[in-house]
This record gives structure tokens, sequence and C-alpha cells, in this order.
């Protein structure tokens, strides 16, 4: 690997009005390699990501392609010189088939009619099995994402930038991708991979960049570095420890759901199929998962959101409340921590304390129907002071807080009230590192002060650091619960990819086993 | 059988200014843009289209200067709600409204004027064949204009390049514009093919299906027009066949009042909206298909900078 980079970046620097997103970072991507760039939520990957792909434009720095200078970098141009993205957050159009949404991204030229033979052609040969007239909106996340792979290798790229491409994948559809990547590589295309799994990146990559705050702080060969080192590079310190308590077995059943089996109501939707699901007091009970397969429905009955017509379909500390609202539900000593920050757990334009207001109003913040200012400002004030949230004070608006502070401020918010049953729906989906190891501690310490709680989560790491028993959810149907140290992560991604579901009890239109890369 | 013959020939009439209005809004609401102001389009159109034929003596004249008209009202829709960002909804009301007080105030001097209309196709021989003749070659030109106009449009959305653009842009503005589409353009392009075949639906009614102008001629149909699109999922072969279907119940109410049926005319004058909206709802409670056929974004605004 002597020849002349691919790519070149040096000295970008993004500014935005309250942030230097990039600060001079230099950046070398060699022909045949996969170059990680690594660095915690904020530090700048996303920034240099689009300016790479040309979506956004640097404020100083240049920007060199096989030895020569780019001038301007447009994504149009970017695309023409073979750098292909596969997005976090698919670009994909649901109504549309497989073919149709490749030959939007394709060029004119390239969109002949023999497309759905190369489609075909290219996702065998890389082993990312695709039909090519099937509707997008009925594939699961690790059968989207392939159409994201297999769209770009049809562009022939010669830079592929792959963003956090594994948080939607079975660990077993993780080893599938890392061969095909490999592969890639093999032939001479340059991977820039971003993520956050150090484990992920010393089995994969051969070099990596560190960021962070918008700095490069490193540069490894990840290969032969430990965990702990590439982590005291991404977060200037190591990675604090969660405190655990034995589990201490016999509490009551606080949230029992029973034979629960609920046709879709969406039709993009996924039905659930006979969950039986039982936390007790002084426990945390994690369900595993690749999105899609029936959490955001089972979210909704538990939380209230979906009622059922049968009370005892969800019972809440013995309290048969199937047909009561999420209001009534929280009144039983419920609290959920949804998974949309913005939006479903805190309203994006209003004040941290009126967000406090909005779910601990039973809490003595409202006396004769009029609010207590006072006490919700309190509230709020020492939710932010207890939680460590940066934030400007209880007036502060919930928009203007970053990922990880408004998590925390949310998951404060909830346990303040002292729920006696706590749900959690990827409590630390795009949160930074310190701040998801606080919110874990805090779910562990309320279930060693007695409370029952459930963690709905795709990140099998997390839930294996700090559940007790464990579950998987694959289309729609549950799992049985096993104690979190009887199992591992090779059987819980089995379970995943829906191996415990007996032949031909497969209705509708689900998501299929087949749904991970390569998973089939 | 003559008669049958007759009869369908004026269904088509009848339902040809809603074919016109709802394909045109069908393409617009396809690219995600929901334009309100297809009443407004339609007025302006006809008065526009009756105003040029009664001034030049040309109908096919009027129905071009109808179609410009239309293209004109919706152009301003879209510099209101694609580049200055207003609410859809609101400006395309606001556009009805100002349509069809513009129309009658620049139409008060029409009022009682006897224009030459366009007659309808007589091909010598071939239209008085028994039955197809009048059936195949009787119509007006308009009616077979529409008919070309709902296969295009098929054609162009379903099977063409082009068209597969203007859905991805519909369904989903933000990959669109990653892939790199100009996703404003496109919509202006639809809002303005929209204003124009509602031009063209107005036209149709001043010079070809009743050659004169009265105040508020288009007598709602602009607001069937938008129905039709929803109820039909839409889909271009429904929106025809709801059309159709307007097309006969109206022609029904009329048999009904020659043979001097004894229900007050103001019900029967409601009976062709209602029919079209019952029945048009009843074919529609397919979730799937209306999440299939659905452009998920419409009436959101797009701002290719956020």
């Amino acid at each position: 690997m002597t020849d002349a980079p691919r790519l070149h970046l040096a000295g970008i620097t993004k500014r935005y009005p309250t942030v230097v997103a990039n600060d001079g970072i230099d950046l070398d991507v060699r022909p045949g390699e996969i170059h990680a760039v690594l660095g915690e939520n904020g530090a700048g990957k996303s920034t240099l990501m689009k300016i790479i792909y040309g979506v956004v434009k640097p404020d100083a720095g240049s920007i060199a392609w096989d030895g020569k200078r780019v001038a301007a970098f447009t994504p149009a141009r970017a695309r023409r010189l073979g750098v292909g993205m596969v997005f976090q957050h698919f670009s994909l159009f649901e109504t549309l088939t497989v073919a149709e949404n490749i030959v939007l991204a394709l060029d004119h030229d390239r969109a002949g009619p023999g497309l759905p033979a190369r489609i075909r052609d290219v996702s065998e040969r890389y082993g990312l099995p695709l039909d090519p007239d099937r509707r997008v909106h009925s594939m699961s996340v690790g059968e989207r994402q392939r159409v994201e792979i297999v769209r770009c290798l049809l562009q022939d790229p010669r830079l592929l930038i792959m963003d956090e491409p594994t948080s939607v994948l079975t660990p077993q559809a993780v080893e599938k991708l890392f061969e095909t990547l490999r592969r890639l590589a093999a032939e001479g295309c340059s991977i820039l991979y971003i993520s956050h799994k150090l484990d992920e990146i010393r089995a994969l990559c051969h070099r990596a960049t560190v960021l962070r705050g918008g700095k490069v702080t490193g540069e490894c060969d990840p290969r032969h570095e430990s965990s702990t080192a590439l982590a005291r590079m991404m977060i200037g310190g190591d990675l604090p420890h969660p405190r655990h308590r034995a589990a201490r077995p016999g509490g009551a059943a606080m949230l029992v759901v029973a034979n629960l089996t609920l046709p879709a109501a969406d039709p993009f939707g996924t039905g659930l199929h006979d969950v039986c699901l039982g936390v007790h007091a002084g426990e945390i009970v994690g369900i595993a998962g690749v999105s899609g397969n029936g959490q955001a429905e089972l979210l909704a009955v538990l939380s209230g959101e979906c009622r059922l017509a049968d009370p005892g379909g969800v019972v809440i500390g013995g309290v048969p409340a199937g047909r009561q609202d999420a209001g009534a539900r929280r009144a039983l000593g419920l609290g959920f921590i949804p998974e949309d920050r913005l939006g479903r757990g805190a309203v994006p334009e209003m004040s941290l304390a009126e967000n406090t207001l909005l779910t601990a109003h039973r809490q003595g913040l409202v006396a004769h129907g009029f609010i207590r200012n006072d006490a919700v400002r309190a509230a709020a004030a020492a939710t932010i002071k207890e939680y460590r949230v940066k934030a400007g004070g209880p007036d502060a608006i919930a928009r203007s807080l970053s990922g990880g502070n408004l998590q925390k401020f949310i998951v404060g918010r909830e346990i303040r009230q002292r729920p006696k049953v706590l749900i959690a729906a990827q409590p630390t989906w795009g949160v930074d590192v310190g701040a998801a190891a606080q919110i874990r501690q805090a779910l562990i310490d309320l279930r060693d002060a007695g409370a029952a709680v459930l963690v709905v989560s795709e990140e099998l790491d997390e839930l294996f650091e700090i559940c007790d028993r464990i579950a998987v959810i694959a289309q729609g149907r549950l799992s049985a619960l096993r104690p979190a140290s009887e199992t591992n992560a090779a059987e819980i991604g089995m379970l995943m990819s829906g191996s415990f579901i007996a032949p031909g009890t497969h209705g509708g239109r689900q998501f299929s086993p087949a749904g991970a890369i390569g998973a089939d | 059988m003559d008669q049958v013959a007759e009869l369908l020939v004026l269904t088509l009439a009848a339902g040809t200014p809603l074919v016109f209005a709802a394909l045109g809004e069908l393409v617009t609401e396809k690219s995600g843009v929901l334009n309100l102001g297809v009443e407004g389009m339609m007025l302006v159109g006809a008065v526009t289209s009756f105003m040029v034929a009664a001034t030049t003596g040309s109908p096919w004249l009027g129905v071009g200067a109808g179609m410009l008209a239309g293209a004109a009202l919706s152009l301003v829709f879209a510099v209101l709600t694609l580049s200055l960002m207003a609410n859809q909804v609101a400006t395309g009301l606001a556009l009805s409204l100002f349509g069809i007080g513009l129309s009658a105030f620049v139409g008060l001097g029409y009022v009682s004027i006897v224009i030459e209309g366009i007659a309808p196709l007589g091909v010598p021989g071939l239209s008085d064949l028994p039955l197809v003749g009048k059936l195949l070659f009787g119509h007006n030109p308009l009616v077979y204009l529409s008919l070309a106009l709902f296969a295009a449009i098929r054609w162009f959305l379903y099977r063409t390049r082009p068209g597969l653009i203007l859905r991805a842009v519909g369904e989903n503005p933000q990959s669109a514009h990653a892939i790199g589409f100009p996703v404003v353009r496109i919509r202006y392009l639809a809002v303005m093919f929209g204003g124009a075949c509602a031009g063209i639906g107005g036209a149709y009614l001043a010079v070809a299906y009743t050659p004169l102008w009265t105040e508020g001629m288009t007598a709602g149909r602009g607001w069937i027009a938008l129905a039709l699109v929803v109820f039909a999922t839409w889909r271009p072969w429904r929106v025809l066949a709801g059309a159709y279907l307007f097309g006969g119940v109206t022609l029904a109410t009329f048999q009904a009042q020659a043979l001097g049926v004894t229900v007050p005319s103001q019900l029967l004058a409601m009976l062709p909206y209602l029919a079209t909206i019952v029945v048009l709802a009843i074919i529609s409670r397919d979730a799937t298909a209306i999440r299939l056929n659905a452009p998920a974004s419409l009436g959101r605004p797009f701002h290719p900078g956020l």
C-alpha cells in the first residue's frame, strides 16, 4: 500500500454558528484500504462524511482525489468520481421496488433494460441476495441495507462510505457484511467505515483515525490496539464500568403480558403473535431484536398508546390495565421512556420545565387545577442537577439540548417519579458513551431500589451489561426469557433471526428471517 | 340501442371536465404538492377561454388561452408554496377564492354572449354507422384529447424514468435530493401541469360543453376533482372511472327532471356529487393500496437546505 492516496483531506474545517464541527482534519485513504473513522456522537464524523460526499461545503481545507486536487466537491461530482455512501438512515423509497430504487440512483446510461439481471448478478456475486421486483416497504431493515449496498456497488464505487452499518444487523449478519467489505477492499475499493463499536473496528479495519471534539486525536492500526486504548483515544479517558448488584429473585410480578395477539393496524407494520412477558420487581428484563420486528407495536401496547379490548391483556402491579390509556397507566406507577426523544419523549419547542410537567404532574406540581410554576421549575432544576444535564436551566428549550443531554433529562424525569415499572425503548440510542454509561447506571440503580425495568434495545452489548433476563423479539413473536448469565451473544443472535419460531407459523406479510444481510 | 350509445356519449361529455382537472391534480399531488386551487384555476381557465373565443372567434385559441391561464395561476401558487414556503392548504384555498372572484369580475361583460363552440366530431359516413358510429366517432374533440391525456399520464407515471423520478420526489423529497434530483424544479413543473389541465377542464365547459359564460359555471367540479384524486387513491384509471360516474349520475338527474320526477331539483342536483363521493369512499378503503399509491410527502414543504 504505497500508492498515492485515493482520497486526501488536508486541514478540513467546518464551522457552525455554535460549534466547530471539523477543526483542521487531515485524512488519507489508500486504495483497497478499510479505514475506520472512530469517535463519539458529536465528534464530527457525520459532518466529515457529508463533506466527502459533497453535501456539505467545508469552510477551509482541500480535498485531493488520486493525487489531484478537486476544487468544488458536489454530490454529483463525488458520485462521478466513484464515491458511494450507505446512509445510516436509509435513503430508499418505500413504495417503489428494489429495481426502481436502484434505477433512480444510477446515471441514465447505466440504467438500461438489462438492469434487473445485473442487480441479480452483483447481489449474488457479493452474497447479498435481492429480488429486484420486491417493494422496499415489505423488507426488513437488513434487507434494505442490502439494497443500499448493491445500489452503491452498481455504480462501481472506488470509495465506499459506510455510516454505522451494523446497528441494524444480527451478529451473524455482521460477519457476512464484513466478508463482503473485505472482498470489496481486496478488489481495490477503498472503504471508510464509521462506527463507535471498537470490537468491529478491530476485527475489520486496516487503519483508524480517531476524532474527538472535531479534531483528529489519533491514528493507529486498530488490529494492534486494545479496545481500552482505542476508547481512551476516543473519549479521552477510561470507559466507566457499571456497578452491579447481584440479582434478587422472588420479586412480585409487576408487568405481565399473557398470550397477546394483535394484528398489525398499519399495513406496513408487524402484528404481534402470542406474546408472553413477565417483569418482576427488582430485575431488568431486556428485549433484543432487529428493529421492525414488532418492538414498536409491543411498546405501544405496554405504554397505553394502543389500548386492548381485554383489560387483562396488560397487568401493571396486579391491576388489569389493558383498556386504560397512557395517563391512567402512569397513575398506576408506570414510567415510559420512548425511543423518539424529540416528539414523544419531549415536546421540542417547550422548555424543560414544561416538559417535566407533561409526565410528572401527579407529583404535586398541580394544585386545584392550576400549575404550581415554582414547583415545576424546582423539579426540572433538580433533574438537571441530579443527572448532570448540560442545559441552560429549567427554561432551556428541549430542542436546544444535545441528544445525550436530552435523553439524560428524560430518563431523570421518569426515574424521579419513582415508577414501580419503567419501560425504556432504546435508552442510549444516538447517545455518547459517557451519557450512555450514566443512563445505564441510573437504570441499574432503579432496579436495585426495587422497581421492575424493561429495556428494549438493538444493542446486544448494552443488554448483556445491564439485564438480568433477556428475550428476543422476531416477526412479532417473543422468545422465552432466559437469564443473561446463561446465554451469550451468539445464541441471542440466532434467536434474532427467528430460529425459535416453529416453521409454518408465518402469517401474512412479515419480516422474514432472511431479513438480515446474508442470514439466509 | 342508439339511445344507449347516445347516453354513453353524453356521459363522457359530462365527465370530461373532471377528467382534465383531476388528472392534472393527480400529477401535482404525485409530486407531493397539494393544490386546493383547482376550482379557481378551472374558472379562470373557463372565463379566459370564453373571452378569447368570443373575441377571436376561434374556440381552439380559447382552449389554448384557458390552458395558459390555468398554468399562470398555478405558477402563483408554486412561487408562494415552493419558493416562499407558504402553507399549501391555505394558499390553495386562497387561490380558489381568488379565481372564483377574478373570473366573475373579468367575465361580467360576457355573460349573455353566445359563441360558436367546439362541436362534436362528425366523420362523414363513419359517424352514422349504427351503434358504434356515435360511440367511436361522435364525441367532442376535447373528449378524445382527455382520453389521450389519460393514456399519456399513465404511461408517463409508470413506464418512464421522469415519471419514476416524479413519484420518488412525492414520496421522499429528502432522499430524492440526496440522490441529486432538483426537487423544487420538478414540483414547479408538476404544479404547472396541473394548472394547465385544470385550465383546459374549465375551457371545455365554456367553449365546448355549454358554449357560454356564467359566473361560477364550474359548479364545484374543482372540489369534486380534488376528492376524486384522493378517493381514487392516486390511480389514473380510478380517476377516469370516478369522473364518468359523476357524468353518468349528472345525466340521470337531467333525465329524471325531464321525466317529471317530483323530487326538488336542488336535491337532484346534489346527487352526482353525493354518488361520486359515496362510491369512491367505499372502494377506497384498502389501507395498503392507499399507503402504496399515496405520495407520502403530500402537502409537506421541502427545503433543500435543511
